[in-house]
């Protein structure tokens, strides 16, 4: 793990990049990354998040300057901007239910090649999708998601990497956090080691590959 | 004192949890069932983003920007609360463990089928947990005006893309309450001061009417 400067780990990525996003209408969005982004004018991203939040809050404000060319999400309802620059052919949106969303990210951090789930099975979401019958149940195949970079915001960070959450903020974080080739992390809190007791360390410090340094 | 239709509703859902229910609400109406559950009655509230415990909306002042529901509002957590991730959060919900999801609708059918999610060209908001709420939860309560802009919303079949394949369970409208034993709509109770008569008329799904068919209690 290493700690850097919120410049220099946005720096890292490039144009082009797919990116996790942590957060559940930015609640849980590691903001200062985001503007920082938006600074850099990083551009033709591809996002994969729960949601693109609102215009001006969290993943609204990547959406907001056009440098967003794909999201892959569960609901976009609440930003209309969003929902503009799909209709206009400027952004691709695949549309996933949220319950499915989560474990194709969990698969990809859990080495798994997809999960098999029924929702979506007699809907449009089956469309184009395998579909297997277990125990005469059916279920969809849903592939499992990486990412380039997961960007994660946390409570509590130690000088080790290891990672605690508070309340709703948790949200997809802890799972995205094991899903990118390269996590890079921001925490409301950066303390010393010890100061996380083993058993409320939620995400142990190896997944972590950078800390954007506070104040 | 008439009652509005969305009270209505909410009233006539809120008696249908019981103490030690794992109850997920939606959006809308759905979201007012929680003012009408008598006290005696203790449910667990679920808000999809990661909380069981879902409290009241914090007075002014008093909101903490971590701990919010599922539309990214701002909500209190009550004692004996407990959060967790989203994986976590959608076992709960797809593993059969919330009791009752009570959710809004744009279409219901004959059959119970439900779409909720999204008009093609019109409205594509995303179908969020819905689908995965629908599938997985023990019993699916279904909230909404009988009727939008004087269209009926219960219908033969639905012609907006479904939510899922799974029939709801129970249907709650200012006019009526209606379940589906063996596939087909049946008119349980009727709304306060209105008539079978009516129900049937504001209905396009052709409705099973039993011989007795009593006037919801609220």
């Amino acid at each position: 793990m290493k700690t850097v400067s919120v410049e220099n780990a946005v720096a890292l990525i490039p144009d082009g990049a797919t990116l996790m996003v942590g957060g559940f209408m930015a609640v849980g969005t590691p903001e200062r990354v985001i503007d920082e982004l938006v600074r850099q004018g990083k551009k033709n991203l591809t996002i994969i998040a729960n949601d693109t939040a609102l215009p001006g809050r969290g993943i609204g404000k990547l959406v907001d300057k056009g440098l967003v060319s794909r999201a892959v999400t569960s609901h976009i309802g609440l930003n209309p901007e969003t929902q503009r620059q799909m209709l206009g052919g400027k952004m691709a949106v695949d549309l996933v239910p949220q319950g499915t969303l989560i474990e194709r990210i969990r698969a990809g951090g859990f080495g798994l090649g997809g999960i098999l789930t029924p929702t979506g099975v007699g809907t449009i979401v089956e469309e184009g999708k395998q579909k297997v019958d277990v125990n005469g149940k059916s279920y969809l195949v849903e592939t499992a998601l990486r990412a380039d970079f997961a960007l994660i915001s946390a409570f509590l960070a130690d000088y080790l990497g290891n990672l605690s959450y508070a309340l709703t903020a948790r949200n997809f974080n802890p799972v995205m956090a094991m899903a990118g080739e390269t996590t890079i992390v921001t925490a409301q809190h950066i303390v010393p080691v010890g100061l996380i007791a083993p058993d409320h360390v939620v995400t142990p410090a190896p997944l972590v590959d950078y800390l954007v340094a506070n104040g | 004192m008439t009652m509005d239709a969305q009270t209505i509703i909410a009233k006539r859902v809120a008696r249908e949890l019981r103490s030690g229910m794992l109850v997920n609400l939606g959006i809308g109406i759905p979201t007012m069932v929680a003012n009408y559950i008598p006290s005696d009655v203790r449910v667990f509230f679920q808000s999809e983003n990661g909380l069981i415990g879902t409290g009241a909306i914090p007075e002014e002042g008093m909101a903490n920007p971590l701990l919010t529901d599922a539309g990214g509002k701002p909500v209190t957590a009550l004692p004996g609360a407990c959060t967790f991730d989203s994986a976590t959060s959608f076992g709960l919900i797809r593993g059969g463990h919330v009791d009752v999801t009570v959710l809004g609708a744009l279409q219901v059918d004959a059959k119970g089928q439900l779409a909720n999610w999204m008009i093609p060209g019109k409205m594509v908001p995303g179908m969020g947990g819905a689908m995965d709420l629908v599938t997985g939860a023990k019993r699916v309560i279904i909230a909404m005006q009988h009727t939008a802009k004087g269209k009926p919303k219960i219908v033969k079949k639905c012609g907006l893309p479904l939510t899922s394949v799974r029939p709801i369970d129970l249907l709650v409208t200012e006019l009526a309450v209606i379940a589906f034993p063996d596939g087909r709509a049946t008119l349980m109770e009727t709304g306060p001061g209105v008539t079978a008569e009516q129900v049937v008329s504001a209905t396009e799904a052709e409705l099973v009417l039993p011989a007795k068919i009593p006037e919801m209690q609220l």
